[in-house]
């Protein structure tokens, strides 16, 4: 490894976080380039969170047996009707323990 | 309190329970980095001058599996393209700030500072330091994940791995999305993005399936307001 190439990677890293928020102005965004971005939320986070969950560690679709959907399904309800951040996070977790250590999935 | 400080403190408190899943993945990043043999400064380097855990990790892989150097930034790029889509969202909100203010705000930018300032200057665009919240969130992020990566450094895997804690990596983007769950359009979008993610993870070069993802689910997202625009 070597240092430059770390520096390289941080220069580029820190050019995607940095290049929209030096390059546009104010009100340069029309209601619609507005409408559109209110959605980059729901259109990135579940590319983050789908294949961990559907990919098994050597990157074969899991469908079957899969606590991780069941899991998920459960933080899905339990966010849906609490609202809250807390909530989801930890009944997802714990529903996945439950499943793992006690039901042996 | 002043108000800065009240919302820095907000912040701070916002991204708190994202912070869960953050420290066993530094910890995972640091015993990767010694693993590997590159030594505790060039791990912690990384960390420091990269700050983004995701790219960090496909950077040692691509490193340790031999790849050039063109492969491995060109990967680092496409596993960070999203922020490109961050920065857009909050430009709305930055754009007159100064430009030390834009330099430090974007260094500690990440997906779950971005998640809940962007919901706080929305619901409080009046709050003249709204900037103090990204502040707040963002150094709370660089702080964790600099303590985590030292933590794995030093005391190497400590977080039995049958406990699933990368599971909660998931947990926690679920987590962000509760308020789209009612919204029909933002369910389809979510899906689109989501199945060409899992389609993309093993085909599309330079790991850029996040990416991908994200403007295919993004040109969803035009076509179905288009349809809105016309019945008004």
């Amino acid at each position: 490894m070597y240092w430059s190439l770390i520096i390289y990677a941080g220069v580029i890293t820190f050019v995607t976080r940095f290049s929209m928020i030096f390059l546009l102005k104010k009100d340069i965004l029309n209601d619609r380039a507005k409408k559109i971005l209110s959605f980059v939320p729901a259109a990135i986070f579940p590319a983050i969170i789908f294949p961990p969950i559907f990919l098994d560690s050597a990157g074969s679709l899991d469908l079957e047996g899969n606590p991780q959907i069941l899991a998920t399904i459960f933080a899905i309800i339990v966010g849906y009707f609490s609202k809250n951040i807390i909530a989801t996070i930890f009944s997802g977790l714990i529903s996945y323990w439950i499943l793992i250590f006690l039901f042996n999935f | 309190m002043n108000n800065k400080l009240k919302t820095l403190v907000k912040g701070i408190i916002d991204v708190s329970p994202l912070m869960i899943p953050v420290i066993p993945f530094g910890i995972i990043y640091g015993v990767i980095g010694m693993d590997l043999g590159i030594g505790p400064y060039m791990t912690l380097g990384l960390s420091i001058i990269i700050f983004g855990g995701a790219s960090q990790i496909v950077l040692l892989q691509l490193f340790s599996g031999g790849a050039s150097s063109l492969v491995i930034l060109s990967s680092v790029g496409a596993v960070n393209a999203r922020h490109v889509l961050y920065g857009a969202v909050l430009s709305e909100h930055l754009s007159t700030l100064k430009l030390s203010w834009k330099i430090i705000l974007s260094y500690v930018m990440t997906d779950q500072a971005f998640a809940v300032s962007n919901n706080y200057f929305k619901k409080n665009n009046k709050d003249k330091n709204y900037h103090y919240h990204l502040l707040g969130s963002g150094f709370t992020c660089w702080s964790i994940w600099q303590i985590s990566t030292i933590l794995g450094i030093v005391l190497g895997s400590v977080v039995p791995e049958e406990l699933g804690l990368s599971f909660t990596i998931s947990l926690t983007f679920l987590a962000l999305l509760i308020s789209d769950f009612r919204k029909f359009k933002n369910i389809i979008i979510m899906l689109v993005s989501g199945i060409v993610a899992t389609i993309g993870y093993n085909t599309i070069p330079f790991k850029a399936y996040i990416i991908v993802a994200a403007l295919s689910a993004l040109i969803v997202a035009v076509l179905l307001t288009l349809t809105d625009s016309k019945k008004r």
